[in-house]
């Protein structure tokens, strides 16, 4: 059980490693253990019913929270459960405005997951693209990359993107810009992990034998192994994207008043929470949080699939 | 020992100045440094003024130099909403957030060790996955809508806890502390357990990892072997490895609680310097903005060599490798 | 041979997992006196480890001890026996020294830390007391300057010094019966020389019966009085070293002496055994040893041998034993 030395010729007829499953079984594979857990399943099912119903609210939400001449200002603070002047109920209730906080919570739980998932996605192709050159290059265009990186990240993101936008001002484009600068350095420093691991691999010794172009190298070879743990940490980064950015706009310097996502609703009736009018912080607040654990879980689980080495 | 600790603060010191170059830089060169600097309202003569007084008609190498020279006597300007010194106003609002990012780093251990050992102890019970379960919503509840509903349950429902400010304050060696009046922590609770509630759960999960991780290691093994009693392997043995990590990332963490504390600050209106930033933002008071980024980088810096030592001291093998070198 | 104070009746250990129960030790006996070593034998995988692991009541779930099985020390029996009574058992009455001295001890804690807790786990006396036995143990396993070693960590130790140092530590309460499994495979040969003859010599000197787990049937030859050969978690024969590597009877053990490189004349080529250890998931009906085995018949593949005790204390489990001792009559 423990015998680590092999002595002796009996030693030597150990089982032979089992071959690399490859493509498509594994991708499968993945799957099926994806789904073993039941809490990742809740999450994934919670998250793509988010999604859709999100995006697809403009088709079927009660209001457009956006367009003001629909909103009547007599409608104000109405409790949930209420019915509206032209007798839709607001079964969330209504805010300051009369907006009615059930399809302002979907309309802003899309600029939510909108500016979350753009700024993961450039940041991600961005920092990829910096890890793998890092790592390809070596020497010290790699320790003054990673120097850069490791500078960054000692800085904490809230902070960094609070002050970039106290220069940039309000707007959805800017918070996605800020977010992107403040991410960019997270996939830099896993990508250039695992590359690094990569690198010393047999196979990109073979490959350089072989003197493969350099772009075959690192597209061909190189990235698609960095691939597994770069989508752990976007898939938890898209997460934390949208908690910074409802965070941002909480805090007054993240997406304008015209289009509200998430934690701009909650910072609305932040000034009403002390009077007892909960709704309009709390529901916007729910919907935050259960997207965000939802993400989460799928994450979590994604983590223990594609890294068996954490697994038993 | 001694070559390690000159080699850090070297490094330290690096890193202020790359940062102290970066600030200034996007100040000074940038933007136009008169606009940030002045006050919005300032006519042409007060703006001549400041240009003189910067010397923002000298080459910029010059600037450079004045900005720095400015810097280490401490002159990072003056705050216009405050009339004094921008470093001076933030010193002020300093010990409010250093005791509410501490209360939130001690709540965040008392909580997440102990739930963090047991989940790590019994990872495959009912418990410990319920536990690895919470943690993953404790990492989830956005900082600030969390401290909102606290408000909610807490001050508006059971009316239990005030909402808002610091509380009384007693002074201690010329710093004002509400660490030591009733009042003062009623206060504290709230928002130090809305600041900690993420890193007790970042804790619970290395805790539980590394529970997990040394309770399969020889050592623990041969301990029982010895006949050690199950409370001393846990104790001594699993608690004094696992604290490891759990020490350096929370170390580190301190300096993330600094920044969260901008968001707590503002929920619970606390008159930290957290706070005194989203203040000054909103005010365009820009030199209180430059003299909190000084000012933090310094902590992040004076932190992370902190924790670098505290690290080699409670890790003997760091301290070997490092006596050698 | 002096009375056994460790007698195994029986022991089997089977974990489950998601293949089903996986039996790692299959009804195994075995005993040894006090002063007596006996060298258990096998593969990896074979159970060896296992064996020793359960003797100390250290199977951890999802692994399990069969309750029919049977452990005695000095006549006492640990099978059923509550934690904190095993707990007492460990590190008093049974010890056990591990493979790797690398990891063996704790390396944030200090040696005399690591030395005097195991002391003050079986006995009220005071720190200073138990400092001092500490220290004279170090002395006995040949490190020098002990007060100052007491005070480093592990860290601070080369491997050899390390195992040095656990052995004196398993040894401190001496120990009825010292379970080592193969403390001396991750050292130095010349390092590992030194270990063997100085735990021999320990546990002789406080009549400490030595089990020693390995798989090197060389390092057996040197110490033991007697051997066990343990194969897919049964002991296939067991019996006095000498007699059983002079003649053994099973043909796996046979295999085995027959791999030791300096058993064989220069130029013959080293004998292997063919195939590989078989998957204790899926073992086949009959003797697990004869999809290997040349000797292999019909009646071999579908029935377990029956453990058969042949003269001279010796036993095997075989339908064709080797170089035919005579059977001891029943």
């Amino acid at each position: 059980m423990s015998d680590t030395t092999t002595k002796g010729a009996t030693q030597a007829t150990a089982t032979p490693p089992r071959p690399v499953e490859q493509g498509e079984s594994l991708l499968r594979r993945h799957i099926a253990s994806f789904f073993e857990s039941k809490t990742a399943t809740i999450g994934l099912v919670v998250l793509v019913a988010l999604v859709f119903a999100a995006f697809s609210a403009p088709l079927w939400a009660p209001q457009n929270p956006y367009d003001l001449a629909t909103l009547s200002i007599m409608d104000n603070m109405l409790p949930p459960g209420e019915r509206l002047d032209t007798g839709m109920l607001a079964i969330l209730g209504t805010d300051d405005q009369g907006r009615d906080m059930f399809s302002a919570v979907l309309y802003g739980m899309r600029v939510s997951l909108t500016v979350g998932t753009v700024s993961v996605l450039v940041a991600a192709i961005i920092g990829a693209s910096v890890g793998v050159f890092a790592a390809y290059m070596g020497g010290r265009i790699e320790s003054f990359i990673m120097r850069v990186v490791d500078l960054q990240l000692s800085f904490p993101a809230i902070l960094v993107a609070l002050i970039l936008l106290a220069v940039f001002g309000r707007g959805v484009d800017k918070v996605i810009i800020a977010l992107i600068i403040v991410q960019w350095a997270y996939y830099a420093r896993t990508v250039r992990g695992s590359a690094l691991v990569e690198k010393r691999r047999e196979y990109i010794e073979a490959a350089r034998c072989l003197s493969l172009p350099a772009y075959r190298l690192v597209f061909k070879h190189l990235l698609p192994n960095c691939l597994p743990p770069l989508i752990v940490v976007a898939t938890v980064q898209i997460a934390n994207a949208i908690a910074l950015e409802a965070t941002l706009s909480f805090l007054g310097v993240g997406v304008p008043v015209t289009e509200p996502s998430l934690g701009m609703l909650i910072a609305n009736g932040y000034r009403y929470l002390l009077s007892g009018t909960y709704w309009i912080s709390t529901f916007p607040g729910v919907a935050l949080v259960i997207l965000i654990v939802a993400i989460n879980l799928v994450g979590d689980r994604l983590r223990d699939v594609l890294n068996p080495r954490l697994s038993r | 020992m001694l070559v390690y600790l000159i080699r850090r603060i070297g490094q330290s010191i690096m890193v202020v100045a790359v940062m102290a170059t970066l600030v200034f830089l996007a100040v000074f060169a940038v933007g136009d440094p008169v606009a940030i600097l002045a006050s919005p309202d300032a006519d042409q003569r007060e703006l001549e003024a400041i240009t003189t007084r910067l010397g923002l008609d000298r080459p910029i190498y010059e600037q450079f130099g004045i900005f720095v020279w400015n810097a280490l006597q401490g002159d990072l300007g003056r705050s216009f909403v405050y009339a004094q010194p921008a470093v001076d106003v933030i010193l002020q609002r300093f010990p409010a957030t250093m005791e509410l990012a501490l209360a939130a780093l001690i709540l965040s251990i008392l909580l997440g060790v102990p739930l963090g050992v047991i989940a790590g102890l019994k990872p495959e019970s009912l418990l410990g996955r319920s536990i690895m379960t919470t943690s993953i919503f404790g990492f989830s509840l956005p900082n600030f809508w969390l401290g909102l509903m606290l408000i909610l349950l807490f001050a508006v429902q059971l009316r239990w806890l005030p909402a808002s400010g610091r509380g009384e304050t007693v002074e201690v060696f010329g710093v004002h502390l509400s660490l030591f009046t009733w009042d003062g922590l009623r206060h504290l609770f709230l928002p130090a357990l809305t600041l900690s509630l993420y890193k007790a759960s970042l804790v619970i999960r290395i805790a539980q990892a590394g529970t997990r991780e040394v309770m399969l290691q020889d050592y623990v093994r041969f301990a029982r072997a010895k006949g050690l009693s199950y409370n001393r392997i846990v104790f001594v043995h699993v608690l004094k490895n696992m604290m490891i990590p759990v020490v350096t990332v929370l170390g580190l963490e301190l300096g993330s609680m600094i920044a969260f504390a901008v968001v707590t600050e503002t929920v619970f209106a606390y008159p930290g310097m957290g706070k005194l930033l989203i203040d000054s933002i909103n005010r365009l008071d820009r030199p209180v903005i430059v003299a909190y980024l000084m000012l933090t980088v310094v902590i992040f810096v004076i932190i992370n060599l902190v924790v670098d030592l505290l690290y080699a001291a409670i890790d003997p093998r760091v301290r070997l490798t490092e006596s050698k070198g | 041979m002096s009375k056994a104070v460790l007698d195994v009746k029986d022991l089997s250990v089977s974990f489950r997992t998601r293949e089903g129960l996986v039996t790692a030790v299959n009804s195994i006996s075995f005993s040894v006196g006090a002063g007596e070593v006996l060298g258990l034998v096998g593969e990896s995988g074979s159970g060896k480890s296992v064996t020793g692991l359960a003797v100390l009541g250290l199977i951890d779930p999802p692994g399990e001890i069969d309750p029919r099985s049977s452990i005695k020390i000095n006549e006492r029996e640990l099978i059923g026996l509550p934690e904190e009574k095993l707990r007492r058992v460990r590190g008093k009455d049974v010890a056990m020294i591990f493979q790797d001295p690398m990891t063996t001890l704790n390396p944030v804690l200090r040696i005399d830390t690591q030395m005097i807790e195991a002391i003050r786990a079986h006995e009220k006396i005071s720190e200073k007391a138990a400092r001092e036995r500490a220290r004279q143990a170090l002395e006995k396993v040949g490190i020098p300057s002990a007060d100052e070693r007491l005070k480093a960590y592990p860290g601070q130790f080369s491997g050899g010094m390390r195992q040095r140092v656990a052995i004196a530590t398993a040894l401190l309460n001496r120990p009825t019966v010292l379970v080592a499994d193969e403390p001396t495979t991750a050292l130095d040969v010349t390092i590992q020389a030194q270990i063997l003859s100085e735990v021999q010599q320990l546990c002789s000197e406080t009549g400490t019966a030595l089990v020693w787990i390995t798989h090197d049937l060389s390092v057996v030859a040197g110490l033991a009085d007697r051997v066990a050969v343990m194969y897919a978690g049964r002991i296939v024969e067991e019996g006095p070293v000498s007699a059983v590597l002079e003649a053994p009877i099973h043909p796996y053990a046979a295999g085995l002496i027959g791999s030791v490189p300096s058993r064989n004349k220069r130029g013959v080529p080293l004998a292997q055994i063919r195939g590989m250890t078989p998957s204790l998931t899926n073992l086949p009906p009959g003797c697990p040893f004869a999809p290997r085995c040349d000797y292999a018949t019909d009646i071999c593949r579908s029935t377990m041998p029956e453990p058969t005790p042949y003269e001279g204390g010796r036993a095997a489990r075989c339908h064709h034993p080797l170089s035919a001792p005579t059977p001891a009559a029943a």
